[in-house]
Order: C-alpha cells, then sequence, then structure tokens
C-alpha cells in the first residue's frame, strides 16, 4: 500500500464485517514522530485461535480467494519503521469486539505517508452510514475530528451516504486539516 | 467553516427528495473495495465515480456503491456496473480517468466502453 490511509481503510472494513454499531480510528502522534492507530469496533470480535491466525497471510475470511492480505500489509508497514502491530480481541457476547493498535515510527525512512485520510473517512461513511464512527487526527499540529453521531442527529432520517451530505464531510474534514500548522 | 447549520439546512432540502427518489429504477455501479482493490487504487476510482455522478446530475438515478473481493484480483481495480434489464458490464483495470470516462459515456450517454471491460482485456 503507498498510503497508510489506504490499510485504514481496508482494515477498518474488517470491523464493518464484524457486525459493528460503533468504530473508532484515531490517530494520534506525539512531538517525537511516534504515530499511534487505533481502530477499535465492537464487532462480533475473534476466538484465541482466529486472532492467532489473523496476521498469517495465508488465513482469510474471504471466499474468493485463499489469502488474505489485510493484516499482514499492515503488521509489515508498521514493523518496517521499528513498530508494531497489536490486536486484542474478545467473542464473549455482550462484550465481544476488536481493538487493534498499529505503532509507527513517522521518522523512518519506510514509513508510507498518511496519505488522503479524508477519501478514507468519507468512503468509510458512505459505505456504512448506519455505523457509528469516530474519528480523529491528534498531532503536535493540530486536532481533526468528526463523529458521526452527531451529525446524525442533525440530520434525522437523512443517510449519511446521501451525495450533499457527503459533499458537507469532506468539505467538514478538509476544513479542518487546512486550519492545522503545518 | 461548514456548520451543523449548513447540515440542518440540507436536511430540509432532502426531505422533499427521498419521496421521489424511492421507487425509481436505478443503476448501481458497484466498486470492488477488499485489499485487492484497494492496493490496486480503487479508492481513487471510487471518488471519481462519485464526484462525476455528482457533477453530471446523475444522482437521482445512479448509486456509487462498494462491495468486497469479486474474485478476479489481477484485474483489479474492478467496478460492475448493473443496469436495470441490461447484462451487468464489468469494466477492469480502472483509474480515475477512465472512471471519468465512464460517467461520461456510460452512465451519461448510455453507450458502454468496450475497451475497458473485462471482455477487451481477455481477448
Amino acid at each position: 500500500m503507498k498510503e497508510l490511509s489506504l490499510n485504514i481503510l481496508d482494515i477498518t472494513k474488517n470491523s464493518v464485517s464484524a457486525g459493528a454499531s460503533h468504530i473508532d480510528v484515531f490517530l494520534d502522534e506525539t512531538p517525537d514522530g511516534i504515530l499511534k492507530l487505533t481502530i477499535r469496533d465492537n464487532g462480533c470480535g475473534m476466538s484465541e485461535e482466529t486472532l492467532r491466525g489473523v496476521t498469517d497471510p495465508f488465513y482469510t475470511t474471504r471466499k474468493t480467494r485463499k489469502v488474505g492480505m489485510g493484516l499482514p500489509l499492515l503488521k509489515m508497514a508498521a514493523e518496517q519503521t521499528g513498530g508494531r502491530l497489536h490486536i486484542v480481541s474478545s467473542d464473549k457476547e455482550g462484550e465481544s469486539g476488536t481493538t487493534l493498535e498499529a505503532i509507527f515510527d513517522t521518522r523512518s525512512i519506510d514509513f508510507a505517508p498518511v496519505g488522503d485520510i479524508v477519501s478514507t473517512v468519507c468512503i468509510l461513511i458512505a459505505g456504512s452510514p448506519e455505523i457509528d464512527f469516530d474519528f480523529h487526527d491528534i498531532s503536535p499540529r493540530g486536532t481533526v475530528s468528526l463523529k458521526t453521531a452527531e451529525l446524525r442527529e442533525v440530520l434525522g432520517d437523512i443517510s449519511l451516504d446521501e451525495p450533499e451530505v457527503q459533499d458537507w464531510i469532506k468539505g467538514y474534514l478538509e476544513e479542518q486539516y487546512g486550519a492545522l500548522n503545518n | 467553516m461548514k456548520s451543523l447549520a449548513e447540515l440542518a439546512a440540507i436536511r430540509e432540502k432532502m426531505q422533499n427528495k427521498v419521496v421521489i427518489r424511492e421507487g425509481m429504477g436505478t443503476t448501481r455501479v458497484v466498486v470492488g473495495m477488499a485489499t485487492c482493490g484497494i492496493a490496486a487504487g480503487a479508492r481513487t476510482v471510487l471518488s471519481a465515480f462519485v464526484e462525476g455522478v455528482n457533477a453530471n446530475g446523475l444522482t437521482d438515478k445512479v448509486a456509487v456503491t462498494q462491495t468486497g473481493c469479486i474474485g478476479i484480483c489481477q484485474y483489479e481495480p474492478v467496478v460492475e456496473i448493473f443496469e436495470e434489464g441490461k447484462e451487468k458490464v464489468t469494466y477492469v483495470k480502472l483509474d480515475a480517468a477512465k472512471a471519468a470516462e465512464i460517467v461520461e459515456k456510460h452512465l451519461k450517454g448510455g453507450k458502454v466502453v468496450e475497451e475497458y471491460t473485462i471482455g477487451a482485456y481477455k481477448n
């Protein structure tokens, strides 16, 4: 993947497939350039056995092919900067869910840029307008955030995937990014 | 700055439209967005379809949606177009420029862009 935001789009879809009703996508960067990506969901979770296998390229949930590269690619992207990938999951009823944390050293020459995170967030929301997404990107340059539950309160029964609404979301995020101190 | 008040205005406007949209024969543009598609550039292709459909005022009859792996990863980015009463058209190896062309010629003009279809690649 050429951009970290592409990995984020890919991996967050696993949370969608897990039947989550709420998904957090957080980017937190420290002043010394350590970036933490957190993807947390309240989906069905994974058994210990499944969890052990997920970073193996020959493990996949897809029915069309026998390989699944999503998590192995993210793991590689983190580890090649000197970072790591850590996943905690529970499939116990009532408390199920998965939390993924990936740590990146953004100063590493092998760090793929975050890239077009606004597209990633918009596409995630458009693809699953019924899910509550909490997104934030906090760094020394400032904070960008979006909570779809708040938008839904204003929108009532108008779906988040309506083109006009998507346009607004895109502009809302772009404005926040434009206001950061770069 | 974008405000929630603006969003409320969108809601007002949309509420009148929703009724009309239901029950209309719609065309579906389905973009493969699994790992294979995303790595090959499906995100910009999806964005190009969404923007093209908006810019051409086709939002009432064309829905752009996402799906997982279509099963032909070597041809990604893959897009399938379903139109009522017509056979499915499968476009392969797309990019943003080709997507814009498909919006113009196929979705707006009603003519399949043969050279980007899977048939043209296999032959």
